[in-house]
């Protein structure tokens, strides 16, 4: 594939398994582990938010803060008082998508999960079914009308219209809501392996090894834009479940 | 004299970065303008600046759909 064939590319889209496990169904490798650690770090936020003292000490701050962040900020901007129910969902999105992106920057792992196609694509397709789900409960059989149909347009244009609602609802959103977490997290974890190499790769005792410090200012600066990118991304993930699931079920038209 | 081999690679390449001239236009009109809005109107930044994030992740999409044909057609 293109530039990852060259050797010390082609390794952040090949992982073995470990200890013998390779192949297998049960296959245990980098990324599983990834996610083994998001799910462990996403259960003990709400492990350490749940203890319900009136005085909130330590963690319990910076886990109410998390929950006061995604409650205001994404819940309520995007769907407003009836969206609260779907607060936990959200949370936990932000979170465990918060989580197996920020593995990127931490150093020896270096691994983002969402770079990996499966992830994104299972989260978006979970999203997918819950979306729906919540425009069905809420219209009944009337949703593929309320999806289909936007208010106000003559008859004449259905044909043209129906169509493109179709295609752009029920195929294009969950692939770029896919594609989008995956893409960007493919293209950070591409950038900073090649600055790696070009810094490793100048350290020779050659005259042009003064250049070394180029690409390793590149690095330093491009770790810190990838903590940005992770947190952004989440954000970006679940706010759009958020005016998905809200468009799905709103009455207003 | 050959100045350039067209090849498939070096067509993703460049295929990649015309798609990625609209897309470049389009953030930077859409974070501009809403630098403005958040400047006339600071009480309003918050939905501004979620409105924004929102709009950012529908033109992005964009320029990624070409990062991703870019690594497919590059085979």
């Amino acid at each position: 594939m293109l530039a990852l064939e060259f050797p010390p590319l082609s390794h952040i889209v090949n992982w073995p398994g470990f200890g013998g496990t390779d192949g297998a169904w049960y296959e245990v490798n980098k990324v599983v582990l990834v996610y083994a650690f998001a799910v462990i770090l996403t259960i003990l936020v709400f492990a350490l938010g749940n203890k319900k003292r009136l005085v909130p000490t330590g963690m319990q701050n910076v886990a109410e803060m998390a929950v006061e962040f995604v409650e205001d900020g994404i819940v309520m901007e995007t769907m407003g008082k009836e969206g609260i129910k779907y607060t936990p969902y959200l949370l936990s999105l932000f979170f465990f998508i918060f989580f197996t992106n920020i593995f990127e920057v931490i150093p020896i792992i270096q691994m983002p999960a969402s770079a990996r196609i499966a992830l994104p694509l299972f989260l978006a397709l979970l999203t997918y079914v819950i979306y729906h789900g919540a425009g069905v409960r809420s219209h009944g059989f009337g949703y593929l009308k309320h999806a289909l149909v936007p208010p106000g347009v003559p008859i004449a244009l259905l044909v043209l219209v129906i169509p493109i609602e179709f295609i752009s609802k029920f195929l294009v959103q969950p692939f770029s809501h896919t594609v989008r977490l995956f893409a960007n997290l493919l293209a950070g974890h591409i950038l900073l392996v090649t600055f790696a190499i070009l810094t490793s790769g100048l350290l020779v005792p050659k005259w042009y090894a003064v250049f070394t410090p180029l690409p390793l200012i590149g690095v330093i600066f491009f770790t810190a834009f990838e903590v940005l990118v992770s947190v952004l991304q989440a954000y970006v993930f679940t706010l759009l479940t958020g005016v998905y699931i809200n468009a799905a079920q709103s009455h207003e038209h | 004299m050959l100045l350039a081999e067209i090849t498939n690679k070096g067509l993703a390449a460049l295929t990649y970065g015309l798609g990625a001239i609209g897309p470049g236009i389009g953030i930077g009109y859409l974070v501009g303008q809403a630098v403005q809005a958040m400047a006339r109107q600071p009480e309003a930044a918050g939905m501004v600046r979620t409105t924004m994030f929102l709009g950012i992740a529908f033109v992005e999409a964009l320029a990624l759909i070409g990062f991703v044909v870019f690594f497919l057609a590059g085979n």
